[in-house]
C-alpha cells in the first residue's frame, strides 16, 4: 500500500477503505505507526506513554474482526488518547507528578467505545497538568514541540493529541476541552479539533479539572476523520449524570457540503485589537469562501465577550479546588509522609506544579466564607449572561465564524512569566464552554512564518451536524488540510 | 494588592498545600493581579440574574437505590500507597 509512505497525510477514510480491501492489515497499520512514533517522537515528544504491547493484541483483534466480515468505522484504525482520560492498564498521569505510577483499574467510557468500535490505543498524549494550561508548557513530563516548528508550542492543553495527528504520529485522537483545550491545539497544529456540546460525551473516567466546564473532544486531520472520531464516542452514559440522553446524528451522513442559506454570524467583538494581521486576515478570507458557497453573512454582536476571561478565572479555578481535594496520596499516586495526616497530605500535595497550586488557590478562594458571593457568584451570574448571548445570536444565526486564537503559535517560554498573558490565547474559545455551544475549529491556512491558523465555527446546543458540514464545506473548497508540517517528514 | 500575606497563608492551609516563601510571596503578587482584573465584573448590573451552574440547564438526575456490582476490591486497593487487609492504611485523622 504506497500510502503507508505517505503515512504523514493518511485519513481515517482511505485507511478504512484500504482496511476493507485488505490492501493492508491493521497489524501492518499498527506498527508503521509505532515505527513512525520510534523515530520522530523523541523531536516531538507528543506522547508519554506508547502502548505497543496492548496497541498490537488490538490490531491483531482488529484484522481478526476484519477478515469476519465486521465493518465499524475506527475498525483497525490507530489512534492516541490524551493522558487526561484514564486507559485500563496503561499508565495515566494527567501530566502530573502526583499521578506518577498511577494504573487506572479501568477504563473510561470513551476508551471503552473506541475498543469496541476496534481502535488501536497507541498510547497517551501529553498534556498541561490537570488540562490547566494553553500550550502544554504546564505538563510535568518536558513540553510538546509543534510540528510546524519546533521552537513553537503545539498550544494545550492537549497539545500532545494535536500534535500526534499534525505529524501523522496516530490518525486520530481524542482531547479534553474545558475553555479551548481542543480548539486551541488545532488551530495551533493546523489540525481539525471539535469541542461538542456540554453532556453530549460522557465524562466518566475522563480526569476532572472543572466539571460543569470539562467535554471530551477529537481531532483529525480532515473534518470527516474528526467526525467519525465523534461519531464513536458521543452518546448518553448513565455513569456520568450529566450526560443527555438524546440520539447521536449520522454525522458522517450530515457532510453534504451545501452551506446555501446557512446564516453565519461575525461577532464583531471577536475582531479587536490583539489580533495578529495575518490571523484576520485568513480568518476573514476562510468567511469569504463560505459567502461564495452559498452562506448568508451576517455581523451580529456577543456583548458579554469580554467579561468570559474573568468568569472563566473564577470557576474553572473553584470547580478545579474542590477536584482535586482528592489527591492527598491515599488511594492513588506517591505519597510523600508527613508527622500526621494533613502534614502527609500537604507534603503530597507538593507534588502539583506551579500552576495547578495557583489555581487551586484562587479557586479555595473564590469559594472560601466571606467571598463566595463575591467571586464565584458574581461569576456565575455574568455565566448566564454570556450564555444568552450566544442564545439570542442563535435566533438570527446557525453558525458563528471567528478565529480560534488571536494569535499563531507562540515560542515556547514567551508567555511562562505571565499567567495573564497566557491566558488570553483562550479569549475566543472560552465562551463555548461557559455558554451551551458547540465549536470546532478548522485550518485556515498560514501565517508568513508558516504556522497554521485556525477558523472557528460555533453552533447552537447539539448542533456539532451544523458545524461539522460547515467546516466541510469550507475544507473541501480550500484543502488546507493536504499540506503537512516539516517535522513529520 | 487584593490578597494579604495572612490570607494567602490561611487559603494555603485550607486547601492543604505546603508552599515556600517564595512561593507565598509569587502567589500573592499574581493571585491579585487575576482578582484585580476580575472586578470588571463589577460594571456589569446583574440585578434578577439567576446563577448558571450547568451549561445545558438539568434538573436532579436519580437512579433507582438498588446495589449495583462496582470495582473489584483488589482494583480499587492496587493503587493505594498502602493498604491492609481489605482498607486504606492511612495515619491517625482524629486525636487519641
Amino acid at each position: 500500500m504506497n500510502s503507508l509512505r505517505d503515512l504523514g497525510k493518511l485519513t481515517i477514510e482511505n485507511a478504512r477503505n484500504a482496511l476493507r480491501r485488505r490492501q493492508v492489515s491493521s497489524e501492518e497499520l499498527t506498527r508503521a505507526y509505532l515505527e513512525r512514533i520510534r523515530s520522530l517522537d523523541d523531536r516531538l515528544h507528543a506522547y508519554l506513554t506508547v502502548s505497543q504491547d496492548q496497541a498490537l493484541a488490538q490490531a491483531a483483534t482488529a484484522d481478526r474482526r476484519i477478515v469476519s466480515g465486521d465493518d465499524t468505522p475506527l475498525l483497525g484504525i490507530p489512534v492516541a488518547i490524551k493522558d487526561i482520560i484514564i486507559t485500563r492498564d496503561v499508565p495515566s498521569t494527567a501530566g502530573s507528578k502526583i499521578l506518577k505510577g498511577f494504573i487506572p483499574p479501568y477504563d473510561a467510557y470513551v476508551t471503552e467505545r473506541l475498543k469496541q468500535a476496534g481502535a488501536v490505543l497507541l498510547g497517551k498524549t501529553n498534556t498541561d497538568e490537570f488540562a490547566m494550561g494553553s500550550s502544554t508548557e504546564n505538563s510535568a513530563y518536558g513540553v510538546t514541540r509543534n510540528p510546524w516548528d519546533s521552537t513553537r508550542v503545539p498550544g494545550g492543553s492537549s497539545g500532545g493529541s494535536a500534535a500526534a495527528v499534525s505529524a501523522g504520529l496516530a490518525m486520530g485522537a481524542l482531547g479534553t476541552d474545558t475553555g479551548g483545550s481542543v480548539r486551541q491545539p488545532a488551530s495551533f497544529c493546523g489540525v481539525v479539533g471539535i469541542r461538542p456540546t456540554y453532556g453530549r460525551v460522557s465524562r466518566w473516567g475522563a480526569i476532572a479539572f472543572a466539571s460543569s466546564l470539562d467535554q471530551v473532544g477529537t481531532f483529525g486531520r480532515t473534518v470527516t476523520d474528526c467526525a467519525s472520531m465523534l461519531q464513536v464516542i458521543a452518546g448518553y452514559d448513565r455513569r456520568d449524570s450529566t450526560s443527555l440522553d438524546v440520539l447521536v446524528p449520522d454525522y458522517r451522513a450530515a457532510l453534504t457540503g451545501n452551506v446555501n442559506g446557512l446564516r453565519i454570524g461575525v461577532p464583531k467583538e471577536y475582531f479587536i485589537e490583539g489580533i495578529e494581521p495575518a490571523v484576520e486576515s485568513a480568518v476573514r478570507s476562510a468567511i469569504a469562501v463560505l459567502e461564495g458557497l452559498g452562506a448568508e453573512i451576517r455581523e451580529i454582536s456577543l456583548p458579554h465577550t469580554r467579561y468570559a476571561l474573568p468568569v472563566y478565572y473564577l470557576l474553572a479555578p473553584a470547580e478545579a479546588s474542590a477536584n482535586l481535594a482528592r489527591y492527598d496520596g491515599i488511594r492513588y499516586g506517591p505519597r510523600v509522609l508527613g508527622e500526621d495526616v494533613i502534614d502527609s497530605t500537604k507534603n503530597t500535595r507538593a507534588l502539583f506544579g506551579p500552576e495547578v497550586k495557583r489555581r487551586i488557590m484562587l479557586g479555595t478562594y473564590a469559594l472560601s466564607a466571606g467571598y463566595y458571593d463575591e467571586y464565584y457568584g458574581r461569576a456565575s451570574r455574568v455565566r448566564t449572561l454570556i450564555k444568552q448571548d450566544f442564545l439570542n445570536a442563535f435566533e438570527d444565526v446557525d453558525v458563528i465564524a471567528c478565529p480560534t486564537s488571536p494569535t499563531t503559535a507562540f515560542k515556547i517560554g514567551e508567555r511562562t512569566a505571565d499567567p495573564l498573558s497566557m491566558y488570553l490565547a483562550d479569549i475566543f474559545t472560552l465562551s463555548v464552554n461557559l455558554s451551551a455551544s458547540c465549536g470546532l475549529s478548522v485550518p485556515c491556512g498560514f501565517d508568513e512564518g508558516g504556522l497554521p491558523v485556525g477558523l472557528q465555527l460555533i453552533g447552537n446546543t447539539l448542533q456539532e451536524a451544523t458545524i461539522l458540514n460547515a467546516a466541510y464545506a469550507y475544507e473541501q473548497a480550500a484543502a488546507w488540510h493536504e499540506q503537512a508540517p516539516p517535522l513529520s517528514k | 494588592m487584593s490578597l494579604t500575606r495572612q490570607e494567602v497563608e490561611k487559603i494555603a492551609h485550607l486547601a492543604r498545600l505546603a508552599l515556600t516563601e517564595k512561593e507565598l510571596v509569587e502567589y500573592q503578587e499574581q493571585l491579585s493581579a487575576v482578582l484585580d482584573y476580575a472586578e470588571m465584573l463589577d460594571e456589569l448590573d446583574l440585578d434578577g440574574v439567576e446563577p448558571t451552574a450547568h451549561a445545558v440547564t438539568r434538573s436532579n438526575v436519580y437512579r433507582s437505590d438498588t446495589a449495583e456490582p462496582s470495582l473489584p476490591l483488589e482494583d480499587v486497593l492496587r493503587n493505594a500507597a498502602q493498604h491492609q487487609q481489605d482498607q486504606f492504611y492511612i495515619q491517625s485523622v482524629l486525636d487519641n
